[in-house]
């Protein structure tokens, strides 16, 4: 009895570090959702280039952990500009499906250009955080685990505050709460478009680094980028405390489901289980826990 | 003699191929077209064949996005429901390919209509999820039920046969396959010229318009699914029986993009763009092959990134086209087609 509900515990705590890099690189989305009303399908290579150009700079350049990563945040900023500069500012009211598309094609040219410069094996990490495991209530906690789990919920917090106090963050609010008044009061839209677009590459390369150290870097780290889809759809996709109580909730989900499925469907059950509640999800509450609702006229 | 097309009657105004030129040049196209495996290598006729396959796919995905309006990205995987579906049918319960066709086919309509049922309550970007949720719902299932699929290893498809005649080269698939691409070229655009194809098109201008004016769209939705979700079936089924083998790979999400591309690149909402989108999607690659295989012997090693120079090319032909002729190879054909009506006097 004590074993299963350590076991319980032991795949919550999972859910959780895993959850709340979920709620990291949903936050990215659902900014752009919100500010610019484009569904970004290249969310999950804005975190792997995250991840390849802080291992690049930390293992080739030889910089300190802390500056290749403050780097890499930087470089992350300007790609968010850059490509909404260039790809995604012409597609300012084109239909969806083209916008779509356009995040499908930019998601597989990113892959391709990774692949160029540094190819296709599983890349890792130099240890930065002690690898020797914590005790806490009869339960195991790596580390980086604890440290992954606290920079994230760090982060979260001073985006928080970042949209709550700061005048960006309000600017950003109130565009994506009605574009047209927020031109009227002044508030370069174009500028918060492009804002939006590399705060989230930040955060997503945030998220991609921490997940770098706990598993090593590959060409399959985009696939987080697909993983956002239940957490956002979960939170609502409009809603930032929803992005994040859903990455959270799919995060602890996913783990359960693994932990408790596996045994009887055989392997796998994690990758799978995020949709399933999608689908569960969009037949029953489609607009998500905090989603706005959307009322059309004709 | 009228400088213009003038119709006299509904019935010419009806007609697909309206003047004589059309229908001339076409009888030209489709004597090329049975002429052509007595004159050209075994591997175009292969690209040929691919190209029969995936135009039966990508116009059941264009009837589903580009004249309904809801947007799929689980088409690979609906197609990987038909493959499985006939291959299991033929494999285990013996049953000839004639028969497990059709059967594939419905069943992977009923399939696509289940995952249809979302699109009765969201829209748009929503629908998107959903769909790409169905995506890798369906991959893992064909993936993990191994007692039925074979998992990762895949199933063996026997060649289909047709009075002892076996289909089992390149040139005998050809007809085959040339047969199944013009009918659903044909039935692709005469749904269009139905009640149900007006009514599609309807609930894609204006859903709920189109409620008001008496289109249930619970009935017509499910339907657009189910239609698509056939010629994806078909496409998945035919797909297996000429490669032989199927297994999961070759039904990502990766194919359900492809299949996005080609009827984006070609024109939403145009037949005959789909047949171009289909060409140019699938000769891009086998070209870049063909140039990489040509700059081995100077280069070296190029091989080893011609699969990512591939998806770097793909995706930035994509984003080209959208962003400098966003109507797709379908406008382009559409002006190219104008000029020539109207040369030498084009003002």
């Amino acid at each position: 009895m004590a074993e299963n509900i350590s076991f319980f515990f032991q795949l919550l705590l999972t859910g959780l570090v895993v959850g709340s890099i979920y709620a990291l690189v949903a936050l990215g989305f659902v900014l752009i959702y919100k500010s610019t009303s484009i569904l970004n399908f290249a969310q999950g290579e804005l975190l792997m280039f995250g991840a390849y150009v802080c291992l690049a700079l930390t293992v080739e350049l030889n910089i300190p952990f802390i500056w290749s990563f403050l780097l890499t945040l930087a470089f992350s900023f300007a790609l968010g500009v850059l490509l909404e500069r260039t790809i995604l500012r012409p597609m300012i009211g084109e239909s969806i499906i083209s916008v779509i598309m356009i995040t499908i094609a930019l998601s597989t040219v990113m892959r391709s250009l990774i692949q160029i410069a540094w190819g296709t094996e599983t890349k890792v990490f130099p240890p930065i955080f002690s690898e020797e495991p914590i005790h806490f209530l009869g339960l195991f906690i790596a580390q980086i685990h604890l440290y992954s789990l606290s920079f994230a919920l760090l982060c979260v917090a001073m985006f928080g505050l970042f949209f709550k106090f700061s005048s960006a963050g309000l600017a950003m609010r109130v565009t994506a709460f009605d574009q047209q008044i927020a031109h009227t009061m002044g508030i370069n839209i174009k500028r918060i478009f492009a804002l939006a677009w590399a705060i989230s590459a930040i955060v997503s390369s945030i998220g991609g680094i921490i997940l770098g150290n706990i598993n090593g870097i590959n060409n399959l780290l985009a696939h987080m980028g697909l993983k956002v889809f239940p957490c956002v759809i979960l939170g609502g996709l409009d809603s930032i405390i929803g992005a994040i109580v859903g990455g959270f909730l799919i995060g602890i989900l996913e783990n359960l489901a693994g932990g408790y499925l596996d045994p009887i469907l055989g392997g796998g059950v994690k990758d799978v289980a995020p949709y399933v509640f999608l689908i569960v999800m969009l037949m029953i509450k489609p607009y998500g826990l905090f989603g706005k609702v959307l009322i059309e006229r004709l | 003699m009228p400088c213009g097309l003038f119709h006299n009657r509904y019935r010419t105004d009806e007609r697909i191929f309206q003047t004589i030129w059309v229908r001339s040049w076409l009888t030209v196209f489709g004597i090329f077209v049975l002429l052509m495996p007595f004159f050209v290598s075994d591997y175009i006729i292969y690209v040929t064949n691919t190209i029969f396959i995936f135009i039966v796919g990508a116009i059941g995905l264009n009837i589903l996005t580009g004249f309904t309006g809801q947007i799929s990205i689980g088409h690979g995987a609906f197609a990987a429901v038909g493959a499985y579906t006939s291959a299991i049918l033929t494999t285990k319960l013996g049953i000839s390919f004639w028969i497990a066709l059709p059967i594939a086919g419905f069943f992977t309509a009923l399939i696509g209509m289940i995952f249809g049922i979302p699109s009765l309550r969201v829209k748009g970007l929503y629908l998107v999820i959903a769909t790409l949720a169905a995506q890798f719902i369906i991959e893992y299932t064909i993936i993990h039920w191994e007692s039925l699929t074979n998992g990762i290893t895949g199933i063996f498809v026997p060649s289909p046969e047709l009075f002892g005649f076996v289909f089992n080269t390149d040139k005998k698939f050809y007809y085959l396959l040339l047969a199944f691409a013009v009918s659903a070229v044909a039935s692709g655009r005469n749904i269009f010229r139905t009640r149900v194809g007006r009514a599609f098109i309807a609930i894609r201008d204006r859903d709920i318009a189109a409620e008001l004016v008496g289109i249930s769209l619970f009935k017509y939705k499910l339907l657009a699914f189910a239609i698509s979700s056939f010629y994806a079936g078909i496409a998945g089924c035919l797909w297996g029986y000429y490669t032989n083998v199927i297994t999961p790979e070759h039904f990502t999400i990766v194919l359900s993009i492809d299949y996005l591309a080609m009827i984006i690149v070609g024109g939403l909402g145009s037949i005959i763009g789909t047949i171009f989108g289909v060409i140019f999607i699938t000769i891009l690659p086998e070209l870049l092959t063909t140039i990489g295989l040509i700059l081995k012997g100077t280069f070296g090693q190029i091989t080893t990134l011609l699969s990512a120079i591939k998806g770097l090319i793909f995706g930035m032909s994509i984003i080209l086209f959208l962003v400098f002729e966003p109507e797709g190879l379908a406008e382009i054909w559409r002006r190219v087609r104008a000029y020539w009506k109207l040369w030498p006097f084009s003002y």
